[in-house]
């Protein structure tokens, strides 16, 4: 269907786009990449009476990397992620290039952005997942200035964040680098959203495993942190035989730990089953990360092993 | 309400200066206002892929753009590969390949195949099976349009020239 009737008002800095959210009010809406804006409005799920467009902010578009971590600015593409080629991103942050190709398709990632993504807030969405995982901070701009506000603070609900109305995201950091962490995930097609899509970051020091962290999306209605599960993640060796060991318990620990709904996509016991399956592989797969990375190579996952369960 | 906006847009090199509702998409602007019927339009919501053009160099969905957001922008479209009215080399290789049927998707088929040979010239197979699942056609099974997309790439980057 065609979108219903909107003014349009192109925004000419970050200001220029605050004063006009102010000036309209709850009835306009910000469009960035319109990957997810335009489908729901052709549905006349949304039906906003104003679009605000920040999509000539070039100040928004970019990653750069300080003492501060990973910035990503809120206009920043997918794509440009994916095609990352900055020694730094890739040395602290391999599994965000990595996982882009797991965001829909090529021309969705071309226009699509990380802050859309994040100020969307779909449970399923790899942006959602990753920030969880990552424990990464959302910078938001308001009438009076700037907030960080953690991830932990973030996703509130269904489509849900803690960003106010009358607030721009204008960046994503990632305040710690994650040499050691993998994304994966299970649709009935690729490129569709997933039906679990589970991630995992490992510490690893000086050949041991001292912690690390699990993300899940698709058994709630935010993306989730599984701490059972977390506390298992502990090995002297970073032996790929001890460590398979230690990520089967990790996923059954995760598997009883969550609590899924049934719907058309699939059951509770489906979903528990992925969550086993997904965060088994996404372990291995961020240990041989680690390995590549030590090793000094690029890290290599056969094609064909990312997408069955 | 919904005020008529001044937009310009370049298209296959030309520019052109519209006068659009905000909620005309681009792939209806390049379709009704600029004639440009080559882009074909599907499901409007993005799923189905028969609108993708270029976008600054990118495949982008013309449905999911609206005409004012592509102020200032490069679009090309499937008319750019035959100014002349001869097909280009991959056009000549989908129908070398049997790489269409009806013809429905087809547009959109080689404007994502453009825009991946030119950011990657040395594709392979694996690759352009992917960026290929893009797109939804119906009729070939996608084997054929694999095989097109692989030919022309290897024929523009022989092999010597790929790492
Ligand atoms: C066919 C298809 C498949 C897809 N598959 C996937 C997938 O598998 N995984 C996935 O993650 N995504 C998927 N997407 C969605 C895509 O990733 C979008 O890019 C993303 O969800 C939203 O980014 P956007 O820039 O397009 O935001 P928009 O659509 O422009 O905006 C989305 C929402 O966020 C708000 N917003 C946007 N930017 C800001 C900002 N800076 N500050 C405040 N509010 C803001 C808007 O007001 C709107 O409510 C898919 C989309 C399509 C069409
Ligand atoms: S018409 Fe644009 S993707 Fe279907
Ligand atoms: S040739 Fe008919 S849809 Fe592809």
């Amino acid at each position: 269907m065609k979108p219903a009737p909107f003014d349009y008002r192109r925004a000419r800095s970050v200001a220029d786009a605050l004063g006009l959210l102010a000036e309209l009010g709850g009835e306009a809406k910000v469009i960035a990449g319109g990957q997810s804006l335009m489908p729901m409005m052709a549905f006349r799920l949304a039906r906003p009476s104003h679009l605000v467009d920040i999509g000539g902010l070039g100040e928004l578009r970019g990653l750069w990397v300080d003492d501060d971590g990973l910035h990503i600015g809120a206009l920043t593409t997918h794509h440009q992620v994916e095609t990352c080629t900055d020694p730094a991103v890739l040395a602290g942050w391999p599994v965000l290039p990595a996982s882009m190709s797991w965001i829909g398709h090529l021309p969705i990632r071309t226009l699509g952005t990380v802050g859309g993504s994040v100020a969307h807030g779909d449970a399923l969405a790899e942006w959602c997942l990753l920030t969880t995982l990552l424990d990464a901070v959302l910078v938001a701009e308001g009438a009076d200035g700037r907030r960080e506000i953690p991830v932990a603070d973030f996703f509130l609900g269904f489509f849900t964040t803690a960003l106010l109305p009358d607030e721009l995201l204008v960046e994503v950091r990632f305040p710690a680098p994650a040499p050691h962490a993998a994304l994966t995930e299970y649709a009935e097609r690729h490129g569709d959203y997933a039906i679990v899509s589970a991630a995992v970051s490992l510490d690893l020091v000086d050949g041991s495993l001292r912690g690390g962290r699990i993300a899940l999306g698709g058994v709630a209605d935010a993306p989730v942190r599984v701490p059972e599960a977390e506390a298992l993640l502990t090995a002297g060796t970073t032996h790929p035989d001890e460590l398979g060991g230690v990520f089967a318990a990790a996923a059954d620990a995760a598997a009883a730990a969550v609590d899924p709904g049934d719907d058309q996509h699939g059951s509770a016991d489906y979903r528990r089953s992925l969550v086993r399956t997904l965060v088994q592989r996404a372990g291995v797969q961020a240990s041989v990360a680690a390995r590549a990375v030590d090793d000094d190579r690029p890290a290599a996952v056969p094609a064909g092993a990312r997408r069955r369960p | 309400m919904s005020e008529r906006q001044l937009v310009t847009l370049t298209v296959n090199g030309v520019e052109h200066e519209l006068l659009v509702e905000p909620r005309r998409t681009l792939v209806d602007a390049l379709r009704h206002d600029l004639r440009l019927t080559g882009t074909h339009v599907g499901c409007e919501h993005g799923v189905c892929g028969a609108c993708t053009v270029l976008v600054d160099g990118l495949p982008a969905r013309a449905c999911l753009m609206f005409a004012v957001q592509a102020e200032g922008r490069e679009i090309s479209t499937v008319e750019s590969l035959s100014p002349d009215g001869r097909l280009n080399d991959l056009q000549q290789s989908f129908v070398d390949h049997h790489g269409l049927q009806c013809g429905f998707c087809t547009p959109g088929m080689l404007m994502l195949a453009e825009g991946l040979l030119a950011e990657r010239p040395a594709a392979g197979r694996e690759e352009i099976r992917e960026v290929v699942a893009a797109n939804l056609c119906r009729c070939t099974g996608y084997q054929s349009i694999v095989d097109a997309v692989e030919a022309c790439a290897r024929a523009r980057c022989p092999q010597e020239e790929r790492s």
